[in-house]
C-alpha cells in the first residue's frame, strides 16, 4: 500500500470506529424519546396524578385505572426484600474472601461467584417455582409460595454477584497502612475489619450496593416467574405481586397497538427506565469518588 | 543513675520472606530509657528487624523466623504471648504518617476503645497524648477535624500520640522523618529526645545527623547482619569496622 492508500483507510478505519459510538448514543436517545413521546401521548388521556397516586392497574374494560402504586410498591417490596438478604451476605462474603480465605479457597470461590452471575435469569425463576417457592409454601402454610419473598429471595441471589464483586474490590483497595495502624494499637482482626477497613472502603461498598440494586429493579423473568403476578394491591412478603418489569412483559403482548393501554406500559417503562438511571448514576458517583479518593 | 535494664532482646534471630534470608544470625539489645538508631543502606533488613518485635509480620502468609526476641522476661514468639497485649506494650510508628481516615480526636480514641479504656478517662488521656507530642496548641480547636487534612509532619505527630496515649514501653520508629519538611523533622527529633525518659525507643533513620542528634546507641546493619553497634559517638567517630565506618562517612549507601 502506498502513503496515500494507507491515510484513506485510517481514515475509513476512523469514520468506522466513530459512527459506531455514534451509533450507541443515538440508540440510548432514541428510546428514551421513544418512551418520553408515548408516555407523553398517554398523559394525554390521563391525568399524571391520577397515574402515580392511583391504587388500581386494571387496564382493560370499561372501568380502566391506570394507578401505578400497585406495581410501584411491588417491585420496591421485592427489591427492598432483595437487599435485605443480599446486602449483608454480600459484604460478609467480600470480607470473608479478602480478608481471610486463603489463597487456594480464594481461586475456588472467586470463579465460582463470576459463575453464578452467568446462570440465566430463566434457570434462577425455574428455581424458585420447583423449590423456593414450594418450600415457602411449606413454611407459611399456603397453597403456593409464588409471593413478593420468594422474588426477593432469588434476586438477592442475582445481586449477590455484583455486590460481592465490588465490595471486594472495594476492600482491597483500602491502603495496608490503616490496617497496619489499627493492628500497630492493639486491635484484632475483626475490629481492624468492622472499625477501619469497612469504613475505609464504603464508599465503594455503597457503589456495590446501589448496582445491585439497580440489577434488582430491572430484571423482568425471574420476578415474572416467580411472584404470582396478581393484580390486586400487594399485601407484604408473604403476598402474590407484580412488578413493574412483569407487568409490561405480561401486557405487551396482547395490547391493541395505540390504545391508552398500549401507552400507558411505556409510561410504567419510563418510570422503570428513570428509577434505574437514577441507582446508576448515584452507584457511578460514588464509584468516581472511591477511586479519587484512593488514588489521593 | 544509668539504668541498664535490657528492656528488648534478639537472640540468634533468622528471619526469611519466602526463600529469602532477609535477617542473618542477629544478636543485639536495646536498652530502657535509650533511644537506640538502626542504620545501614536500604534493603539491608532494618524495617524487617524492626517489625519482628511486634510481630507485625504475623500478617504476611510466608514468613519464617528462627531464633529468640525478647520484651525483658517475656518471649515474643512464645505461643501464649497474646500479640494484641504485645502490641499495647510495643508501639509502632510507620515511615509514612497513617492516620486513620476518621477525626484527629477519633485517631487517639480508637486505640483506647480497642483496649477498653473506660469512657470518662478517654478525653483526658487524648488531651494529655497531644500534648506529649507537642500537637496540641495546634489542634486543640478542631479536635474534630478530619486527621487528613493536617500537614505531613502534624500527621506524623499525631502518629507518635497516637501511640503514645497507649503509654507503651517500647516505641518503634521507622524512618518516621522521611516524607517530612526540615522544621517539621527538628519538632519530631526534640519530641523523640523528651519522650526517652519514659520509653524505650528504636528509630529507624537514613539521616546521619538525625542519628547522632537523637540517639544514645546505633546500631550498623548491612545485608541482614548487625555488623557493629554500640555509642553512638563511638560508631560515628571511632567505627571498629570498616564498613560501618565507610557507611558513616557517606562512601556508599
Ligand atoms: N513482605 C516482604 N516480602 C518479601 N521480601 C521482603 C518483604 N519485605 C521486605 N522484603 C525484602 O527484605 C529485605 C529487607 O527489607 P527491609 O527490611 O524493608 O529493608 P530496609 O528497611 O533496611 O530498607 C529487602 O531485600 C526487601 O526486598
Ligand atoms: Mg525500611
Amino acid at each position: 500500500m502506498n502513503i496515500a492508500a494507507r491515510e484513506n483507510f485510517d481514515k475509513v478505519v476512523k469514520l468506522a470506529i466513530r459512527s459506531t459510538g455514534l451509533i450507541v448514543i443515538v440508540l440510548l436517545g432514541g428510546i428514551f424519546f421513544m418512551l418520553l413521546y408515548n408516555a407523553f401521548a398517554f398523559f394525554l388521556k390521563v391525568s399524571p396524578m391520577d397515574f402515580i397516586t392511583g391504587t388500581q392497574w386494571t387496564p382493560s374494560g370499561k372501568l380502566a385505572s391506570y394507578g401505578i402504586l400497585p406495581l410501584l410498591v411491588s417491585t420496591t417490596l421485592v427489591t427492598i426484600g432483595a437487599m435485605v438478604l443480599a446486602i449483608p451476605l454480600g459484604i460478609g462474603t467480600a470480607a470473608f474472601i479478602s480478608e481471610y480465605a486463603g489463597k487456594r479457597l480464594k481461586n475456588i470461590l472467586k470463579p465460582a461467584i463470576e459463575m453464578l452471575a452467568a446462570v440465566p435469569s430463566v434457570a434462577i425463576g425455574f428455581l424458585g417455582i420447583v423449590i423456593v417457592g414450594p418450600f415457602l409454601a411449606h413454611l407459611i402454610g399456603q397453597p403456593n409460595g409464588l409471593n413478593a419473598l420468594n422474588g426477593a429471595i432469588l434476586l438477592s441471589v442475582m445481586a449477590l454477584p455484583t455486590i460481592i464483586t465490588v465490595t471486594e474490590d472495594a476492600l482491597r483497595g483500602v491502603p495496608n497502612s490503616y490496617k497496619e495502624a489499627s493492628y500497630g494499637v492493639g486491635a484484632n482482626k475483626w475490629q481492624t475489619l468492622i472499625k477501619v477497613t469497612i469504613p475505609a472502603a464504603a464508599p465503594g461498598i455503597l457503589a456495590a450496593v446501589m448496582l445491585g440494586i439497580g440489577r434488582t429493579i430491572g430484571e423482568t423473568m425471574t420476578v415474572l416467574m416467580a411472584t404470582g403476578n396478581a393484580q390486586a394491591f400487594p399485601h407484604g412478603f408473604l403476598g402474590s405481586v407484580r412488578t413493574i418489569t412483569a407487568t409490561i412483559a405480561i401486557e405487551t403482548g396482547e395490547v391493541p397497538y395505540q390504545t391508552t393501554h398500549y401507552f400507558a406500559l411505556f409510561a410504567i417503562a419510563t418510570v422503570l427506565f428513570i428509577m434505574t438511571l437514577a441507582v446508576n448514576i448515584v452507584g457511578e458517583y460514588f464509584v468516581n469518588r472511591f477511586r479519587k479518593y484512593h488514588s489521593a | 543513675m544509668t539504668n541498664d535494664l535490657i528492656k528488648l532482646s534478639a537472640q540468634s534471630v533468622n528471619l526469611w520472606f519466602g526463600s529469602k534470608h532477609v535477617l542473618k544470625n542477629i544478636n543485639i539489645e536495646f536498652q530502657q530509657n535509650k533511644v537506640t538508631a538502626l542504620i545501614g543502606p536500604s534493603g539491608c533488613g532494618k524495617s524487617t528487624l524492626l517489625r519482628s518485635f511486634n510481630r507485625m509480620h504475623d500478617l504476611l502468609p510466608d514468613v519464617r523466623i528462627e531464633g529468640k526476641l525478647m520484651l525483658e522476661q517475656q518471649d515474643i514468639y512464645e505461643k501464649n504471648t497474646s500479640v494484641t497485649q504485645l502490641r499495647r506494650r510495643v508501639g509502632m510508628v510507620f515511615q509514612k504518617a497513617n492516620p486513620f481516615p476518621k477525626s484527629i480526636y477519633e485517631n487517639i480514641n480508637y486505640g483506647l476503645k480497642i483496649n477498653d479504656v473506660p469512657k470518662e478517662e478517654r478525653d483526658g488521656i487524648v488531651e494529655k497524648a497531644l500534648r506529649e507530642s507537642y500537637i496540641w496548641e495546634e489542634v486543640k480547636d478542631e479536635l474534630q477535624k478530619p486527621a487528613t487534612r493536617l500537614s505531613g509532619g502534624q500527621q506524623q505527630r499525631l502518629c507518635i500520640a497516637r501511640t503514645v496515649a497507649l503509654r507503651p514501653e517500647v516505641i518503634l520508629m521507622d524512618e518516621p522523618c522521611s516524607a517530612l519538611d526540615p522544621l517539621s523533622t527538628l519538632k519530631i527529633e526534640e519530641l523523640i529526645i523528651k519522650l526517652k525518659k519514659d520509653y524505650t525507643i528504636i528509630i529507624v533513620t537514613h539521616n546521619m545527623q538525625q542519628a547522632q542528634r537523637v540517639a544514645d546507641k546505633t546500631v550498623f546493619m548491612y545485608l541482614g547482619e548487625v555488623i557493629e553497634m554500640g555509642n553512638t559517638d563511638d560508631i560515628f567517630n571511632n567505627p571498629k569496622n570498616e564498613l560501618t565506618g565507610n557507611y558513616v562517612k557517606g562512601r556508599f549507601g
